[in-house]
């Protein structure tokens, strides 16, 4: 079973049952925030769904693109007492949105089927991309592209979207990690680290500085220089079985039984990794090792927290303020909210700062900002003011989505302020040691 | 239906096309409130944001004979904003601006989708205070919450809403605009009819604009949890702290089942192993409300409490307070459908009413969680059910009629804070009498002739 006619109809009913309409999630929703209409809520959204899971409503346009409207940042389910299981009804949403076909266009499926399909359907392709996209950046081809005024012609969407173009790093991750990164001191712990797509390409900085801090806490770190995409960009845009199957790619790169821990750096990421046992219910093959394996995915801050670290001793420290946005899917995605706040309080020479409304997407999103540039653009707009309103000198996030996509809005403002992943602060600190 | 096509027209004209919604998506997530099993299509949902946009909505209800809906956050627990067929729904959530603080006179005015928090919050700017605080608040609007006189934790102390309007502004039922009250704390020109329109559930008219009393912010307040064994020693401590003569600011009853539900999301520390649970409260002038806290603590004991725990800061404190207005919404982690009820008791007769809910739980082997605002006598005795089991549903619906007559029979009400709507409709009639349902009655047909507003809810 890769994908059942009607999502919606073919889950557990008690799922959808479970939300009893008391809006106590309203206010919590970046979306209903936004307009104050009822379907743009969680619990309208729900109501949707229910009502196509009971067939009082098909699942047309309207319905697909309000699913599309819809974060995904999990918000809601932090704030319901009733333990609405959203992240479930949202992927299966999407998928009933897919199913329905009401979206679909030759141009969409075609972008869908490169990108989801092609792109992130295996990684060395992306690398690919990569590189490619680093020689159009460090020949200079970029900076005479933007220079001549060609872009000029393109479309206001398009033109939008080459700016957001992030920078890609000068080296991935399997060149600066060897596979296999042996513990500093005693071994107390084996583990291995997936080093992600977004990340690797754009943060394979993070990524090295993820395996230090391991190392230098007695973790022996695996790093297979070849891996596959988690699948999380294909649950959320409701392409299952394309999930599954990487899903299945994961468990067998990576046997969950030879490890302490399965680290994840991003948010997103980790997020859903930490389902694969849902995901591959009906799979008797994989089911058990499923479990073992949702069992052993830690985030990386997560991780740090439940072994302890070691306090870094650096001998020049850096006296800075730093404030801390809390990526949806650490904080309501995996619930992970104090860990990265301690670990940034270890540092010497930090000063942390709490941020107003931590914890409001800054609309990355995903791929959100691509499809939905206007909200996007407002959420990040209302996250830079509570940035600079700190006073804050860094911006740490566990994230790669929200890394790029605040860089984005400081860029915007014109504002210098540094954005980084708390795992590279502190990698810096233990590197400053003497 | 023509007519309803024409409507949506001159509506459209009237508000502009974003604000009037007729798609199937649109309609489906207005055809419910906050109560259970209750659901109706309305024919349109429109928003407005002046009052003359109201007005000009009132009159061509009227026109047209088109039932209005007014609704506010929908959070509602009687079915009072449930649509009729056919109906407009009239939403006011996004007429939501603060007018004005005024300090002097210690008053708050503002427009009727401002959410209760909105309001706590820009009195507490200010340095005052708005107690009422329903466990709605983050969401609940101001006109939903006059419309249904909602009360809150600080009931027993602080009173309902209906002790902090002042004034009102409302759209009548054909369409003239009426201001009732005003900045002076006293005022006797004439009949109160603000109070007439405090509780009237959307009946009598629609309320664009609420003047509201503010007072002094206290001092200083001490939070209190003690749990117990058996639910009659706590409210046999509800009862000796009302007769010390000791108002608490909250008094607030979990049981067992309530409290687990809590926990597990809240995770407030809450202790699991007790029968139930009261968060007290004691607020006002440090001196005092360290006594009163003493007392209570002393008064807790003398009747076998298992454990006091008293928050360490105003954080923890407030936790706690969220802990308790998540209560209803969390004992749905149980059963799919929660059915909540509002029966309220003289404070004397509590312990006599405890026990009764729990004895009809298990005469019609139903499950319960019953939680509440033991200080003013008003408890949620909550059945835990699911409503596609038609035969449970049937015996829910058998339960819920003791418990009301029990309630009545005890000198109590129906309902103590949720209204009638559709939900209590069948009850009130039995309850109120037929004098008191003939005035209504007249009342009613005096201000609205054509039947416009709200149609079918807390009478025919
Ligand atoms: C989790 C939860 C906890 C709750 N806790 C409490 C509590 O502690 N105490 C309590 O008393 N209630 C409580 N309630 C019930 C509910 O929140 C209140 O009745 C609240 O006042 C409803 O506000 P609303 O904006 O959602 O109104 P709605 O539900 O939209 O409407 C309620 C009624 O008001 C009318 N109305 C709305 N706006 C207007 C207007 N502008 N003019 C005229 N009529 C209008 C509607 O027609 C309807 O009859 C709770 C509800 C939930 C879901
Ligand atoms: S999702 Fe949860 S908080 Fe939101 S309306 Fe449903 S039950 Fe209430
Ligand atoms: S996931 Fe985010 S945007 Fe979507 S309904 Fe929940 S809170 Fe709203």
């Amino acid at each position: 079973m890769s994908r059942p006619e009607s999502p919606l109809k073919s889950m557990d009913y008690s799922v959808v049952q479970q939300c009893m309409h008391c809006g106590m999630c309203l206010p919590t929703c970046p979306t209903y925030d936004a307009t104050q209409l009822e379907r743009n809520s969680p619990r309208g959204r729900i109501a949707l769904m229910r009502a196509v899971a009971d067939d009082r409503l098909k699942p047309g346009r309207s319905f697909a693109e309000e699913m599309y409207f819809c974060l995904g940042c999990l918000a809601c389910m932090t704030s319901c007492p009733a333990g609405v299981n959203y992240a479930e009804l949202f992927e299966r949403a999407r998928a009933e949105a897919e199913a329905s076909r009401a979206l679909a266009s030759p141009f969409r499926s075609l972008l869908r089927r490169v990108v989801l399909g092609w792109l992130f359907g295996d990684l060395k392709r992306l690398r690919l991309v990569g590189v490619l996209l680093r020689w159009h950046q460090q020949s200079g081809a970029q900076a005479l592209l933007r220079r001549s005024g060609l872009l000029r012609l393109l479309p206001a969407r398009l033109r939008e979207l080459e700016a957001m173009t992030p920078t890609v790093q000068s080296r991935f991750s399997a060149s600066r990690i060897p596979p296999l990164s042996p513990a500093r001191g005693t071994r107390r712990f084996r583990v291995a680290m997936l080093t992600g797509c977004a990340q690797d390409l754009m943060f394979s900085d993070v990524n090295r500085d993820t395996v230090e801090a391991l190392t230098r806490n007695g973790c022996e770190v695996a790093t297979p220089p070849l891996q596959s995409c988690c699948g999380s960009l294909h649950a959320h845009n409701g392409e299952w079985a394309q999930a599954q199957d990487l899903a299945r790619r994961q468990i067998d790169q990576f046997p969950p039984g030879q490890f302490d821990a399965i680290i994840s750096n991003a948010a997103g990421c980790g997020s859903h990794l930490k389902h694969y046992s849902k995901l591959l219910e009906d799979d008797p093959e994989y089911r058990d090792r499923a479990r073992l394996w949702d069992s052993k995915v830690k985030d990386i801050h997560e991780w740090l927290a439940r072994i302890g670290i070691d306090p870094p001793r650096p001998e020049r420290p850096v006296a800075r303020k730093v404030t801390y946005h809390e990526a949806c899917h650490l904080c309501h995605g995996q619930k992970i909210v104090t860990p990265p706040r301690e670990l940034l309080r270890a540092i010497p020479g930090i000063e942390l700062v709490e941020l107003p409304e931590s914890a409001w997407c800054c609309g990355s999103a995903g791929i959100y900002n691509l499809i939905q540039p206007e909200m996007a653009g407002d959420l990040l707009a209302r996250k830079i003011q509570h940035v600079r309103s700190t006073g804050a000198a860094v911006v740490a996030t566990g994230n790669p989505g929200c890394l790029l996509q605040i860089q984005q809005g400081l860029r915007r403002e014109g504002l210098d302020l540094r954005v980084a992943h708390p795992v590279s602060l502190l990698a810096e600190a233990y590197r400053d040691e003497a | 239906m023509a007519d309803l096509s024409k409507c949506v027209e001159r509506l459209r004209a009237l508000l502009g096309s974003a604000n009037v919604l007729t798609g199937p998506e649109d309609l489906l997530c207005y055809s419910f409130d906050g109560t259970a099993a209750m659901r109706q299509l309305p024919g349109v949902v429109v928003f407005a944001t002046t009052t003359a946009q109201i007005q000009s909505v009132v009159l061509l209800a009227n026109e047209l004979r088109i039932p209005l809906v007014p609704r506010g956050s929908g959070t509602g627990l009687s079915g009072g904003s449930l649509p009729t067929p056919d109906c407009i729904v009239l939403c006011t959530a996004r007429m939501d601006r603060i007018l004005e603080v005024d300090s002097a006179n210690l008053t708050l005015r503002c427009e009727p989708g401002a959410t209760t928090v909105a309001i706590a919050d820009a009195a507490s700017e200010a340095g005052l205070f708005y107690p009422p605080d329903p466990g709605s608040m983050k969401i609940s609007t101001i006109g939903g919450n006059v419309a249904e006189n909602s009360g809150g934790l600080r009931g027993l102390k602080y009173g309902v809403t209906r002790n902090y309007v002042m004034g009102l502004e409302v759209v009548l039922p054909d369409g003239e605009i009426l201001w009732t009250g005003n900045k002076c704390v006293k005022d006797v020109a004439g009949y109160s009819l603000r109070d007439l329109f405090i509780g009237s559930e959307g009946t009598l008219g629609i309320l664009t604009q609420a003047l509201l009393r503010l007072i002094p912010k206290p001092a200083s307040k001490r939070t209190l949890v003690a749990t117990f064994n058996e639910m009659e020693q706590a409210a046999q401590t509800v009862s000796d702290i009302i007769a010390a003569r000791i108002i608490p600011c909250t008094l607030e009853f979990l049981d067992r089942t309530t409290i687990h539900c809590v926990e597990d999301f809240a995770k407030a520390g809450l202790p699991l192993d007790c029968e139930a649970l009261l968060l007290i409260e004691s607020d006002g002038h440090p001196a005092v409300v360290e006594e009163e806290a003493a007392q209570i603590e002393a008064i807790a004991r003398r009747n076998g409490c298992l454990q006091i725990r008293v928050a360490q800061s105003e954080r923890e404190a407030a936790e706690l307070a969220t802990a308790r207005r998540s209560a209803f919404s969390a004992l749905a982690r149980v059963a799919p459908t929660t059915i909540l009820e509002d029966a309220t008791v003289p404070r004397s007769e509590l312990a006599k009413m405890i026990r009764f809910v729990a004895d009809v739980a298990r005469r019609h082997r139903l499950k319960i969680g019953t939680f509440g605002h033991m200080g003013d006598g008003n408890l949620h005795p909550t059945f835990l059910t699911d409503e596609r089991n038609k035969e449970e549903m049937h015996r829910v619906e058998i339960a819920f009629r003791e418990i009301f007559e029990e309630a009545i029979r005890l000198g109590g009400t129906i309902t103590g804070e949720h209204g009638v709507g559709l939900a209590k409709k069948s009850f009130l009639p039995s309850f109120a009498g037929e004098p008191s349902m003939r005035v209504m009655r007249e009342l009613r047909r005096v201000l609205d002739p054509r039947g416009i507003l709200n149609p079918g809810k807390i009478f025919d």
